[in-house]
């Protein structure tokens, strides 16, 4: 437990060691991002293995930092942070495995992507509102330069647009802190004190407050209508950096939702809660609908992302411990379903065919070609459509159940999600590996194998992430039973009450 | 009760030999399909040792094995076996390895068909025996994946829209199913089967879902259940995706999938909607009867008018499944009111059980004569393109001939046992509503004649002209079977009414409201 910050501290020592190592050469670049991403990811399952599950947030460091403004350098986990710190050892160990081909200046992208990676373990560690800032902004810089320098086409314009959705969400969401520390006396930053002063704030304080920090940590999290910088920086980014923007850096959005937004004021919640659930409907049938006619494979699993995101801000709007549950495991879900994704579209496939439309894969026998990355990408299709067995499924049945309890309406939109999900989940699958039969493909195009065979660090990757969807999928509990008793805190009871305590 | 987890050994014994399939690269195509059959063969062998230990007289389920799952969300993993899933378990046994040997020949890539047809078949059992909606769910959806492989990669010209179109339509409908037990879980906080049941009968399930949300809501959600199930057997209207997936299919997945497939929705609605639900499918029984009229009367209208001869036998599956729907129905309508007898409920009843495996047998049968013909005239199966086989393949025509009469209902056959039952018991409930399907029956009679003259009688003509070969030795291997059941069966159904009449008589005494 107490070793949990060194996945921030090795994660930054780790980056600056991949600039200095990735001078000599990429390999020893590679290595070095490799274990400091394994040191993060077996730092975070030895905590998990102390952690005793409870209500609140348990401290593992608080020091004084800037005293004068009442900031301390706090750093605290419960169930839902170790889930979310878990789930980001994972996508970062894999994600560096999917990005073992990069060359061009390689010790530079794994700075840059340990940097990132460091930034989101603050975020998710973080129980001062200002320390959290600090993270989520460092975790927001290397996402441009990943995205600029590495990525494909149209990544200037793709990168100019993310970096500045994030950054106009970032300063409205710290606007509404700014506004709820000035509040409650400018003494502390701390998640606990602000939300102690908040019981007193007036019902339209609290209303603003929340609107402010809850959108302006949404459109991280891909919330309709401002999730357009989503599909277009998932599009053009690195292979390794769209696994991490859809697996973990849409769950920072999210993850601030839950852990800043709905605790701090549970009557802006009670208020707008309406609204978010229609928005995040809104999401998941509309950009459903818009991954069912994209021509760009990548879009397809961008649109998916936004889509799946709004089945976590669902889960968040209809309020109970149940949605909420479910929506935090349909964060660890689709971190690692999107991850696995996004890295046959662009690793796999995009590498070796150099294109990622549909219309030309369709005219490849890829399934012939490439059987590990269609059995792969069958697999992570089957678990993004929510087929049972892998993580979305106990997620997605979690939180139509805690949404009915809300409103059955809700629930019921959410289920027409679900067919939208399949429909284009297959649509993608049929079209770009099995557009061409067996039948119509000559011998001679299976025999002479164009591409290059898949590498180890392929396989390994996706061992580790199927790995990792099945194994919830199976066994929901193992997470469940870590984050049904954070919720149980006063803070987020509060919350889930609607501000009555 | 013996420790082996028996009912366990039968759902995953296909799933290793998917597995061992799988892992096998170097297996040669002789090798694979030996495999896959032999693996196949486990359901048959261990329903036999099923059989023996099997107790008619007791209706809860028997073998029952139970182990806790997921505690967050109340699932068990919870397998049982009563008649209805016994009789299932054997129909499962016998189409699987006979689909099997009916594509040994034409399939090319024989360790993936195989794999995946071991999947499809395991995923089947686990169907008919989880007790729990979470692994039932689990095995329901998991059976489209190889279902659709085997249609899109084995199918013909038509294959990938079909496959499509078939998933879709059954994800869908699984969509609506799973919110629908979302909210069961809501008001009552399980999903086991027997459990929701219960509740049903006392009537403390109709209470519990009325506090939340009104009881428009309880309506909302036995929709959502019923369009679920409905898509699947499908019920008409629901039933478009049905002949294009069944007339694309190869021949072994079309005869898996009439055979066994189709079986898992009518499964849930005697497992699932009828007792969870026994109140609004009361109120809903009288729109359901016309709907599954429709099926009768459209599907074997829809049969006559056709000319591929595989999609006149998917119409006339909707046709056959639609008598067992409309039997369920009439119970259903029947319920509560003064007059009809528990007699007559329990003889539809019965008589739904029964025709579910006399239909598996027969459709299974028919598709692979069909595929015969197909493969013996490089993929011909139009209606008109034929004529004289009887002449050129007397044996072939005489092991065609049984299953097409015993489709038909002709007596002396199993096929007529199940549909007699079903007349029998629902003239009783609903005497109009028998007499309607009657039309059914005369259509149905009019199609398969019209398929016997044409393909197997008078002169040789069109595609038979040529060379023509009678039953092959493998060949025997698929029809022979299926048709010395359908004898069996016919003179002797006590056989199967055994194994389920201490159930169907349980049920028919319920014929109560809560």
């Amino acid at each position: 437990m107490n070793a949990l910050p060194w996945t921030i501290y090795l994660s930054f020592a780790g980056s600056a060691l991949a600039l200095v190592a990735g001078a000599r050469s990429a390999a020893n670049a590679r290595w070095v991002a490799l274990l400091t991403a394994l040191a993060g990811g077996v730092v975070s399952l030895f905590a998990a293995r102390e952690f005793t599950p409870g209500p609140g947030l348990q401290t593992i460091v608080n020091l004084p930092w800037i005293p004068e403004l009442g900031i301390r350098y706090h750093l605290a986990a419960d169930g839902i942070s170790l889930t979310m710190v878990v789930l980001t050892g994972l996508a970062a160990t894999a994600g560096i495995l999917f990005s073992w081909n990069i060359k061009d200046r390689a010790g530079e992208f794994f700075a840059l992507y340990l940097a990132l990676i460091g930034g989101v373990y603050g975020v998710f560690l973080s129980a001062d509102a200002f320390v959290l800032f600090v993270f989520y902004e460092i975790a927001i810089v290397p996402k441009y330069f990943l995205i600029a320098i590495w990525g494909s086409k149209n990544r200037e314009y793709a990168a100019m647009k993310l970096v500045l959705y994030s950054f106009a969400g970032s300063a409205v969401m710290l606007g509404g802190l700014l506004w709820a520390y000035g509040a409650a006396g400018g003494s502390s930053f701390a998640l606990n004190d602000l939300a102690a002063a908040a019981v007193n704030f007036s019902r339209g304080d609290q209303i603003g407050m929340f609107a402010l920090v809850f959108f302006g940590f949404a459109v991280l999290a891909g919330m309709f209508p401002f999730h357009t910088w989503a599909p277009t920086g998932h599009a053009a980014a690195p292979t390794a950096a769209s696994m991490l923007l859809a697996g973990v850096v849409m769950k920072l959005g999210a993850y601030g939702c839950l852990r800043v937004a709905m605790p701090l004021f549970p009557v802006g919640l009670a208020f707008w809660q309406p609204a978010i659930a229609w928005l995040a409907i809104a999401g998941i049938l509309y950009a459903g609908l818009v991954a069912l006619v994209q021509d760009d494979f990548k879009f397809v699993i961008g649109y998916s992302s936004v889509s799946h995101m709004g089945f976590v801000l669902l889960g968040l709007a209809a309020a109970n411990s149940q949605s909420v549950a479910g929506a935090v495991l349909q964060m660890y879900s689709h971190g690692i379903i999107a991850g696995l994704l996004f890295a046959v579209v662009g690793r796999m496939v995009y590498e070796r065919t150099h294109t990622r439309r549909l219309v030309d894969l369709r005219a490849m026998p890829l399934h012939r070609l490439l059987p590990f990355a269609a059995l792969t990408f069958v697999i992570a299709g089957l678990a993004s459509m929510g087929m049972p067995g892998f993580s979305g499924f106990p997620a997605e049945l979690t939180i139509l159940i805690g949404t009915w309890k809300t409103s059955p309406l809700w629930a019921l939109f959410a289920a027409s999600g679900i067919l939208v999900a399949a429909a284009f989940t297959l649509r993608a699958i049929q079209v770009s590996f099995f557009g061409t039969t067996d039948k119509s493909v000559p011998a001679s195009a299976v025999d002479h194998r164009p591409f290059e065979p898949i590498t180890w660090a392929e396989k390994a990757g996706t061992v580790l992430l199927v790995a990792a969807t099945v194994y919830i999928g199976l066994k929901p509990d193992a997470l469940l039973n870590w984050i049904t008793p954070a919720l149980n805190s006063p803070l987020f009871q509060a919350a889930l009450k609607g501000g009555t305590p | 009760m013996s420790t082996l987890p028996l009912l366990s050994l039968v759902v995953f014994t296909p799933f290793a030999g998917a597995a061992g399939l799988g892992l096998l690269r170097g297996a040669s195509p002789a090798a694979s399909r030996a495999l896959a059959l032999i693996f196949s063969l486990s359901t048959l062998a261990l329903s036999l040792v099923l059989l023996g230990g099997f107790d008619p007289a007791r209706t809860a389920p028997q073998f029952v094995e139970r182990h806790a799952w997921i505690a967050a969300l109340n699932v068990n993993y919870s397998l049982g076996l009563d008649g209805l899933s016994l009789l299932l378990v054997l129909l499962t046994g016998i189409v699987t390895p006979v689909a099997l040997l009916a594509s040994a020949k034409a399939e090319r890539d024989s360790r993936l068909f195989g794999a995946l047809f071991l999947m499809l078949q395991g995923a089947a059992l686990g169907v008919f025996l989880a007790l729990d909606f979470f692994p039932w769910f689990l095995f329901w959806e998991l059976s489209l994946v190889p279902a659709f492989f085997l249609i899109k990669l084995w199918g013909g010209e038509g294959a990938t829209r079909a496959a499509y179109q078939f998933v879709i339509y059954t994800i869908g409908g699984s969509a609506f199913m799973l919110a629908g037990f979302a909210a069961l879980f809501v008001a009552t906080g399980t999903m086991d089967f027997n459990t929701l049941a219960q509740l049903a009968a006392d009537g403390s399930l109709a209470q519990k879902l009325a506090a939340f949300g009104g009881g428009n809501w309880t309506k909302v959600i036995f929709l959502g259940v019923l369009i679920g199930l409905a898509v699947k057997v499908p019920l008409w209207p629901f039933h478009t995706w049905l002949p294009p997936a069944y007339a694309e299919a190869p021949t072994g997945a079309s005869m898996f999938l009439t055979g066994v497939m189709s079986k898992m929705g009518v499964y849930g609605f005697l497992r699932i909607l009828w007792p969870i639900f026994p109140g609004p499918l009361h109120d809903a029984s009288c729109w359901l009867l016309a709907l599954a009229l429709g099926g009768v009367v459209l599907g074997a209208w829809s049969a006559m008018r056709q000319t591929d001869l595989k999609r006149m036998v998917a119409y006339s599956s909707i046709n056959h499944l639609s008598y067992c729907l409309l039997a369920l129905f009439a119970v259903s309508y029947a319920t509560g009111r003064a007059g009809p007898s528990s007699e007559a409920a329990a003889a539809a009843l019965s008589g739904t059980l029964l025709q579910m495996f006399n239909h598996g047998l027969s459709a299974a049968a028919l598709f692979a004569c069909v595929g015969m013909l197909e493969a013996r005239t490089g993929g011909k199966r139009g209606l008109h393109e034929f004529g004289g086989v009887r002449t050129a393949a007397p044996i072939f025509a005489g092991l065609c001939g049984v299953a097409m009469f015993s489709s038909l209902g002709l007596p002396g056959l199993n096929g007529f046992v199940g549909e007699f039952l079903i007349f029998r018991g629902v003239f009783g409930l609903n005497a109009w509503a028998a007499a309607i399907a009657c039309l059914g029956l005369l259509a149905t009679a009019l199609f398969l004649l019209t398929f016997w003259q044409r393909v197997f009688h008078g002169p040789r003509a069109g595609a038979t002209t040529g060379v023509f070969a009678d039953v092959q030795p493998g060949e025997y291997l698929t029809l022979v079977p299926l048709v010395a059941l359908m004898l069996v069966l016919g003179v002797a159904p006590h056989l199967l009414t055994r194994l389920i009449n201490p159930l169907v008589t349980a049920w028919a005494g319920h014929l109560t409201l809560p």
